[in-house]
C-alpha cells in the first residue's frame, strides 16, 4: 500500500513557436500603408469606417474593398492602466491599454498609450500615433499612442509591401505530475519501477494513474516491476523535425515490462534497427546513478537480453 | 424520437496546396464557403447558423479562431459553434451541423472547416514533450507507425499493400482539380522505393501538409426538396481514451461501435454490397485496410485483400477515396469535412472526373487523436427508406 503522502512533482514546460500569418488583401494593405505612416480603414455597407479594416462586412458578410485613409490622431474612448507590463507588451514601463477612435473612423482601435501615469489618462483625451523606429510590419509599426502635448519625434517612413507577419507565441506552464505519477518518478530516482494495480480489474499500470481508466476506481496497490520486458511493437524514426531530442534514426518501441498490463514508449539500442522485432526481450540500460533524476530518462534505453523472443500470443492483446 | 430529414444541398472547397500565402484564414474559409453557397444556390439571409471545425489550437497558435472569424463566416447575429475533435473535427463538424437540422432547431446550416498548415508546424505541435517523460515521440507518423506494424503482423498482409493504397489514392487525386498532390504516374514500385520515414511508413505513404478549407450547406426537407441533394441517412460519433490496458490500437472499439450504430441507423446490413463509394480518413496508407475492417467492410484480417484485389480502386467493388483522400490533400481541420463533402458530391453526381458511376449510397469517415474520435455519415441520392 502507498502510505507516505508527499508533494506532487512539478517542473516548467515552456512551449513556443514563431507562427506566421498570411495577411490577405485587406490586412496586407493595412500593414503596407502603416509602413508609409498612413492608417487605413475600410467602409462597411452601413457607411461605417472600420479601423483596423475588416475583410468581410459585419452586417452583410460581403467582402469589403473601399479603403478610407483616417487620421493619425484620435480620441480615447476607454482605457485601463497597466502598472506592471508583461514581456512582449508594447511598452516595458507602466502604460494604458486604450480603445482609440482615430479621426475619421467609426470603430476604436486597441493600442497602448504612453501617458506616464494614470492621472494623465482620461476618456475623451486626444492622442496621436508614435511610429516605431524599427518597423516589423503590422500593428507593431505603431509603437504606441501618446498625448498630443508630448514632444513629437520625427521617424522616417520605410515603405515596403507587407504580406505576412510573424506572430511568436510562448506559453510557460508549470507542469505537475499526479501524486501517483510523482511516487513513480521518485521511484525512478532510486532506480525502481513502481506501478499500481487496479483493485477491480487487476491490471497493473506503469506509470500508475490516479484512477483505472476502465473502472474509474483509485489504483492503490503498489507493484514493483522488473526492468525487463518485451517489445510489443515499434517503429524506426528516420525523420528529423523541429524540437527533436534524439538524433534519428532511432527505434521507438512500446516496452511491456514483465508483470505490467500496459506498454510505454522508449528507445531500443544495442542492436541494429533492422534486428528489432515484435516480441524481442529487452532490459533497461540505466544511466550512471549520479545522473539520475525523477524521470524515465534515467533509463537511457532498452537493449536486447538475448533470451528467446516472447511468443506473439503472449503480447497480442497488448497491441 | 424520429429525426427530421436533412440533406447536403451544396459543397465547396479550396484548391488545396502547401502554402496559400495570398489569403488570410478568413479568406481561405470564404473561398470554400462561397463555393458551397453558390453550389447550394443559397444566400446569407437563408443561413440560420454556422458550425466551424478546426484542429487543436496549437496547430496554428490561434485561440478560439471562431471569434475573430465570425464576420467572415457570416455569423453575425447567428448561432456560431466550434467543434473540436482533433483530426476527426471536419467530420464531427458535419455531424453537428446535421444534428441542428435533424433536431428541427434550424432549417439551413453552414458547416465549414479549415487548416492553414503553412502558418505553423504540426509535427512540432504533436511532439511537445512534458517534463519527466522520454523524448521518443515523433509526430503523427511516429505515433501511428507502431500500430501499422501491429496490423501487418496481426493480419499477415503482404508488405506492398500500403504502397497499393498510396499509388491508388494519389492517382485518384490527379483526377481531382482541388487536390494538393496530383501524381498520375505514381506506381506501387515508385512508392516502395520512396524513403522510409517512420518504418514501416514510407514518404509516399504519408499525407502532405496542406492549406485548405471545406464547406457544406445542410438543409431540412422543405428547403432541400426539388434541389440536387445528398440525403443524410445516418450519422455516428464515438470516442475512447488514448491509452488503457488492453486497448486495441489497431481496431479501436470506438470505431467499431460507431460503424455498428451507423449501419443500423442507415438500415445497412451488408456494407460492402450496399455502399457504392467510401471516403475514408487515410492519412497513412495502411489505414485503408485497417479501417475497412474496423468499419465492417470485411472480416478481421481480410481488409487488405480488398485493397490487393483492386476492389477499392475506381471501378472496383467499393471505390475508396476517389477524391484522392487525405493522402492527396491534408488541411487537417478540413480533412474530415472533405471526406463528408466528397461522399455528398458522389451521390449528387457532381464529382466530375472522380465520379463513381451510379453512386447512390456513400460513406464519409473521419478519425482523430490517437484513433480516439470517430465521425461518420452515410448519404444517399434518395431520401432514407426510398431504396
Ligand atoms: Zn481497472
Amino acid at each position: 500500500m502507498v502510505t507516505s503522502i508527499s508533494e506532487p512533482l512539478s517542473a516548467p514546460l515552456d512551449v513556443g513557436f514563431d507562427y506566421t500569418r498570411s495577411l490577405g488583401p485587406v490586412l496586407g494593405r493595412f500593414a503596407t500603408e502603416l509602413r508609409e505612416h498612413r492608417v487605413l480603414g475600410v467602409r462597411g455597407s452601413d457607411g461605417r469606417v472600420h479601423v483596423p479594416p475588416v475583410e468581410y462586412d459585419p452586417v452583410t458578410a460581403q467582402p469589403l474593398t473601399e479603403f478610407v485613409q483616417v487620421g493619425t490622431e484620435g480620441t480615447v474612448t476607454t482605457w485601463s492602466w497597466i502598472p506592471e507590463p508583461l514581456a512582449g507588451q508594447p511598452l516595458q514601463r507602466p502604460f494604458a491599454w486604450a480603445l482609440i477612435k482615430l479621426d475619421g473612423a467609426d470603430t476604436a482601435l486597441l493600442h497602448a498609450v504612453d501617458a506616464g501615469s494614470p492621472q494623465a489618462m482620461a476618456i475623451g483625451m486626444r492622442v496621436r500615433v508614435r511610429w516605431t523606429a524599427e518597423p516589423v510590419g503590422g500593428i507593431r509599426d505603431i509603437e504606441c499612442f501618446e498625448p498630443l502635448d508630448a514632444p513629437e519625434r520625427a521617424v522616417a517612413a520605410t515603405p515596403e509591401p507587407v504580406t505576412m507577419i510573424t506572430s511568436p507565441v510562448h506559453l510557460r506552464y508549470l507542469h505537475s505530475a499526479s501524486p501517483e505519477e510523482s511516487r513513480y518518478l521518485r521511484g525512478l530516482a532510486e532506480g525502481r519501477l513502481l506501478g499500481q494495480r487496479c483493485p477491480a480489474c487487476g491490471k497493473v499500470y506503469v506509470p500508475p494513474r490516479p484512477a483505472c481508466p476502465t473502472d474509474g476506481v483509485p489504483t492503490e496497490d503498489e507493484v514493483e516491476l522488473p526492468d525487463r520486458g518485451v517489445v510489443t511493437t515499434f517503429c524506426v524514426v528516420n525523420v528529423p523535425f523541429l524540437g527533436q531530442r534524439i538524433k534519428p534514426p532511432y527505434v521507438a518501441a512500446y516496452v511491456l515490462l514483465d508483470g505490467a498490463d500496459i506498454a510505454f514508449l522508449h528507445l531500443v539500442l544495442g542492436c541494429a534497427a533492422e534486428e528489432v522485432r515484435m516480441g524481442m526481450r529487452v532490459r533497461a540500460v540505466w544511466r550512471p546513478r549520479e545522473s539520475w533524476g525523477t524521470t524515465l530518462e534515467n533509463i537511457d534505453h532498452f537493449a536486447p537480453t538475448g533470451e528467446p523472443d516472447a511468443p506473439y500470443e503472449s503480447f497480442a492483446q497488448h497491441l | 424520437m424520429a429525426k427530421q430529414l436533412a440533406a447536403v444541398i451544396g459543397t465547396g472547397q479550396t484548391h488545396h496546396t502547401a502554402k496559400r500565402q495570398d489569403v488570410s484564414m478568413a479568406g481561405l474559409c470564404r473561398e470554400a464557403i462561397d463555393r458551397a453557397m453558390a453550389d447550394a444556390g443559397v444566400d446569407w439571409p437563408e443561413i440560420d447558423a454556422v458550425v466551424l471545425g478546426k484542429a487543436p489550437d496549437l496547430f496554428e497558435g490561434v485561440m478560439m479562431p471562431e471569434l475573430f472569424l465570425a464576420d467572415a463566416l457570416g455569423a453575425t447575429g447567428k448561432p456560431l459553434l466550434r467543434v473540436h475533435t482533433a483530426g476527426s473535427v471536419g467530420g464531427s463538424t458535419g455531424n453537428v451541423a446535421a444534428s441542428l437540422v435533424q433536431s428541427g432547431v434550424h432549417r439551413t446550416v453552414l458547416a465549414v472547416a479549415f487548416e492553414k498548415q503553412s502558418e505553423s508546424n504540426a509535427m512540432w505541435a504533436l511532439s511537445i514533450l512534458p517534463p519527466f517523460s522520454m523524448p521518443v515521440g515523433a509526430g503523427a507518423g511516429g505515433y501511428f507507425a507502431p500500430h501499422v506494424r501491429s496490423y501487418i503482423r496481426r493480419s499477415g498482409a503482404p508488405e506492398h499493400i500500403g504502397a497499393v493504397v498510396a499509388a491508388k489514392d494519389r492517382r485518384n487525386g490527379a483526377r481531382n482539380p482541388y487536390a494538393h498532390l496530383k501524381q498520375p504516374d505514381i506506381t506501387v514500385e515508385s512508392v516502395r522505393s520512396s524513403p522510409m520515414l517512420w518504418d514501416p511508413i514510407r514518404y509516399d505513404e504519408t499525407c502532405p501538409s496542406s492549406d485548405g478549407a471545406a464547406a457544406v450547406v445542410i438543409a431540412d426537407e422543405s428547403v432541400a426538396s426539388g434541389r440536387p441533394a445528398a440525403w443524410i441517412h445516418a450519422t455516428a460519433m464515438r470516442t475512447e481514451p488514448t491509452t488503457f490496458a488492453g486497448r486495441d490500437q489497431v481496431n479501436p472499439q470506438a470505431g467499431r461501435d460507431a460503424a455498428a450504430a451507423l449501419w443500423r441507423e442507415a438500415g445497412i446490413t451488408d456494407p460492402l454490397s450496399e455502399v457504392d463509394v467510401a471516403e475514408i480518413y487515410v492519412p497513412f496508407s495502411w489505414f485503408e485496410p485497417m479501417w475497412l475492417e474496423n468499419l465492417g467492410f470485411s472480416e478481421l484480417g481480410q481488409g487488405w485483400k480488398l485493397t490487393e484485389a483492386g476492389e477499392t480502386a475506381l471501378g472496383g467493388r467499393l471505390p475508396v477515396n476517389p477524391s484522392g483522400g487525405v493522402l492527396s490533400s491534408n488541411p487537417i481541420g478540413a480533412s474530415g469535412l472533405l471526406r463528408f463533402a466528397e461522399a455528398a458530391m458522389q451521390v449528387m453526381g457532381r464529382a466530375g472526373e472522380h465520379q463513381v458511376d451510379g453512386a447512390r449510397i456513400a460513406l464519409g469517415h473521419a478519425y482523430g487523436g490517437g484513433s480516439q474520435y470517430f465521425s461518420l455519415w452515410v448519404v444517399g441520392a434518395e431520401r432514407p427508406g426510398a431504396r
